[in-house]
């Protein structure tokens, strides 16, 4: 069972939350220039990464809020969440010398 | 069949877990592990919708009396009402006497947000005595232990697989539980099934 952080209400478990996908998948700017294929890609391909992937998640049965959440789909360890308005945080490298 | 003399909305209406008033009363545990449930019904409810930095805000909170909650968990009381935090711009308020919907939204005076009376969405359940916070232990997953929550907290969570509010009112404790009303008739079920244990004596 994840133990997941709502920016809102704090740590709640997994099953007050719905998930929704990966996140920072912006809307066509114009849509109708789109061909099928590019259509296609927007609506239905998504990244798959091993490791550290940001993801929407929804705090259903608590404040009803969409945020979003940096996951490792390896460990499954909750490594940050953050508000719609928040960018993508930078995690900490091992060994790195940022 | 006597004609009903009483006609009115308010004399006519009948309450989700009103078919259930007996079976409550009887699961009644009394003593050390006491614990007793009662639909409180026919709450008023109304869930309020703005921006809690604007003019509107304070408005609004000038005609309840009390500010409203900013922080997850925090209730603001003022006369009858109770103003209960859903999420950074949306509040529920709740009063026993009926809350004039009509003045709230004279108060928000055209600024984006909104008044609505939600007062048949839900119904409220009370759960009070020495084992009530035991009996929600069963199938709520939030730490109710008193250095988390207590009097004047509420939260929105799931008790059992029902989605419900919970709002704590004394140390007896006595908790409210505001379920969709749908999904009522199976709360106080799996609460009345949670409470019979504790009609027994403990098993060490
Ligand atoms: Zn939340």
């Amino acid at each position: 069972m994840l133990l997941i952080t709502c920016p809102w209400c704090g740590p709640r478990d997994e099953a007050e939350y719905h998930y929704g996908g990966q996140a920072h998948v912006p809307y066509p700017e114009r849509p109708a220039d789109l061909d099928d294929e590019q259509w296609a890609a927007y609506v239905f391909y998504r990244d798959n990464p091993k490791g550290p992937f940001a993801e929407r998640w929804m705090h259903s049965t608590g404040c009803r809020r969409w945020f979003n959440v940096l996951r490792d789909t390896v460990s499954y360890e909750v490594l940050a969440s953050y508000r719609l308005d928040a960018p993508r945080p930078e995690l900490p490298q091992a060994g790195g010398n940022r | 069949m006597a004609e009903p003399t009483d006609t009115s909305p308010v004399a006519l209406r009948t309450s989700p877990l009103a078919h259930l008033a007996d079976r409550m009363r009887t699961a009644a545990v009394t003593g050390a592990r006491g614990v007793t449930l009662a639909e409180r019904p026919f709450l008023t409810m109304v869930n309020l919708r703005l921006d809690p930095a604007s003019e509107a805000a304070d408005r609004v909170a000038k005609t309840l009396g009390a500010p409203l909650p900013r922080e997850c968990g925090h209730t603001t009381a003022s006369g009858p009402h109770t103003a209960v935090w859903l999420g950074p711009d949306e509040w529920l308020v709740l009063s026993e006497p009926p809350i004039d919907t009509a003045e709230l939204r004279q108060a928000l005076a055209g600024d984006p947000g909104s008044v609505v009376d939600v007062s048949a969405n839900r119904t409220t359940l009370e759960l009070s005595g020495p084992a009530a916070r035991q009996v929600l232990e069963k199938g709520c997953r939030l730490d109710l232990h008193p250095r988390a929550f207590g009097p004047g907290r509420a939260l929105s969570t799931t008790v059992g697989p029902v989605p419900a509010l919970l709002w704590q009112l004394d140390d007896a404790p006595t908790y409210r539980l505001l379920p969709r009303s749908s999904f009522a008739d199976y709360l106080a079920r799996w609460l009345i099934d949670a409470m019979s244990e504790y009609r027994g004596p403990e098993v060490p």
